[in-house]
């Protein structure tokens, strides 16, 4: 396994799309939900427990080698804003573009051949960190970080908090995103015994409900 | 389990700049029109539109900042039909949707593409970047060649200070040349200085307040269309 490769894929600059999406944050903030440092932490600490414990065993279990087209079936039903499938899907649809690019490899072909308008991104970040010769655990990391990352760097652009707060938060969650990691690896074990139904399912009916006011938006300045 | 492959697998163009695909056939030449808020970028696409429509198939992306501004005032104008227009979101940054990460633009200039593959295969895709500042240039990856829009009422001292837009885009446009006296700007020192800092590349001073006044930048769009068909 290369380290390098996993600094790579998690890289914020990695040209995957993820810049034009705010995770949830840009409605969370215009409904004050997120105003300050704190808020912006109990946001990602929820997100992490639910979006991103979603995201990282879907990942894991990719990178596992799971099945791709049962994969990306659980990822929708784990998914019930149309808006967020579409999102995800598009974030599919860039991430394979780069990785295709990046680390060329069979699996991420056969990928794009089986999912022509795009697979859930997590389970193509999966395919990638395979492709990129990672780990399970690698990718949860890369999907769990992500699902924090994107919020604190939107949250520094829509209300100018401090980008060294918006760092301090994340290194706060870091703990416990080890942790989510951990258990989003071991479910995807448990996935490759018991099927995807092993696989994390924890919601968070608010980002849903918002991610489909949001996507009605006239002015906005994140994708969702 | 499954770790670094044994043989490495080839490289492809994924990111789709080789200019054929796979099955031989030419994709669509690509132009990107960058510059600052307001100088005049969804103007003078419409205006191409106008002026080249009859004669390609032609179809545009537009990077609105945070609206769907320029794609609507595009659809009202009603200078393509609607399914040859796309808008692509750019979270807060336009250039970095042009320059850095371009996977949202590809994929938009690709769904058109294939969309009008059967019936009229595109000859010519312009890609509208949100207005930015004079370092927001676009990427190799994205198009392959790029007009940078300024205009007269910004100040006739841009050309002189220069940056990546100014310096290096294939065609500088100098727009709104009717409001020069309004605004004091001094065309002959803008062209100057504009020269100065190209090294031969191409200025051209347009009003699109005249009658066909983009027929200069029009003009050239033809020469890059052929010379691309010709390669
Ligand atoms: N007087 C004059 N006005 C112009 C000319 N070209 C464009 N305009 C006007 O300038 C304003 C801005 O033009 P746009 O084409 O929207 O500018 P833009 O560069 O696309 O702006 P953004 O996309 O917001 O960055 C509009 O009101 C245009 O009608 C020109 O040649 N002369
Ligand atoms: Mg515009």
């Amino acid at each position: 396994m290369s380290r390098a490769a996993l600094l790579v894929l998690a890289d914020g600059r990695f040209p995957a799309g993820g810049h034009a999406h705010s995770g949830g944050a840009e409605a969370a903030v215009r409904a004050g939900r997120i105003h300050d440092a704190a808020s912006l932490e109990a946001f990602c600490r929820g997100r992490l427990h639910t979006a991103g414990l979603v995201a990282a065993g879907l990942a894991a279990a990719a990178a596992l080698g799971l099945d791709s087209v049962e994969l990306d079936a659980a990822a929708d039903a784990r998914t019930p804003s149309p808006a967020l499938r579409a999102a995800a899907r598009r974030l599919g649809r860039q991430l394979l573009r780069a990785a295709r690019a990046t680390w060329p490899a069979p699996e991420l072909e056969a990928l794009a051949a089986a999912f022509p308008r795009g697979a859930h991104q997590p389970v193509v970040l999966g395919v990638t960190a395979r492709a990129a010769g990672l780990q399970p655990l690698d990718a949860a990391h890369v999907a769990a970080y992500e699902s924090v990352g994107g919020p604190a760097t939107a949250t520094v652009r829509l209300l100018g908090l401090d980008p060294f707060e918006a760092s301090g938060v994340l290194a706060r969650l870091a703990p416990v995103l080890d942790a989510v990691a951990e258990e989003a690896a071991a479910a995807a074990l448990a996935a490759r015994r018991d099927g995807p139904t092993a696989l994390p399912a924890a919601s968070s009916p608010l980002l849903d409900i918002s991610a489909e006011a949001h996507a009605s938006w006239p002015v906005r300045l994140f994708a969702s | 389990m499954h770790l670094d492959h044994a043989v490495t697998y080839p490289h492809r163009h994924t990111h789709s700049a080789a200019p054929r695909r796979a099955d031989g056939s030419r994709r669509a030449l690509r132009i990107g029109l960058g510059g600052p808020v307001g100088s005049g970028k969804t103007a003078t696409v419409a205006a191409l539109c106008r002026a080249l429509r009859a004669e390609y198939s032609m179809a545009v992306v537009t990077n609105d900042i945070y609206t769907r501004e320029d794609a609507e005032f595009l659809l009202r104008e009603a200078v393509l039909p609607p399914e040859r227009i796309a808008a692509v979101e750019t979270g807060a940054c336009p250039h970095t949707a042009i320059r850095d990460d371009i996977s949202a633009n590809l994929e938009a200039v690709e769904e058109l593409e294939d969309a009008f593959r059967e019936q009229a295969p595109l000859d010519l895709v312009l890609v509208e970047s949100g207005g930015d500042n004079l370092t927001a240039t676009f990427s190799r990856g994205l198009v392959d060649a790029q007009i940078f829009v300024i205009d007269v009422a910004g100040g006739d001292d841009i050309p002189r200070k220069g940056g990546p837009g100014v310096t290096t885009a294939d065609l500088l446009v100098v727009n709104k040349t009717d409001l020069a006296p309004y605004v004091g700007s001094d065309l002959d020192r803008m062209a100057r200085d504009a020269a100065e800092q190209r090294a031969g590349l191409p200025v051209v001073f347009q009003s699109l307040r005249e009658e066909d006044g983009v027929h200069t930048v029009a003009r050239w769009v033809r020469e890059r269309i052929a010379a691309w068909v010709a390669a």
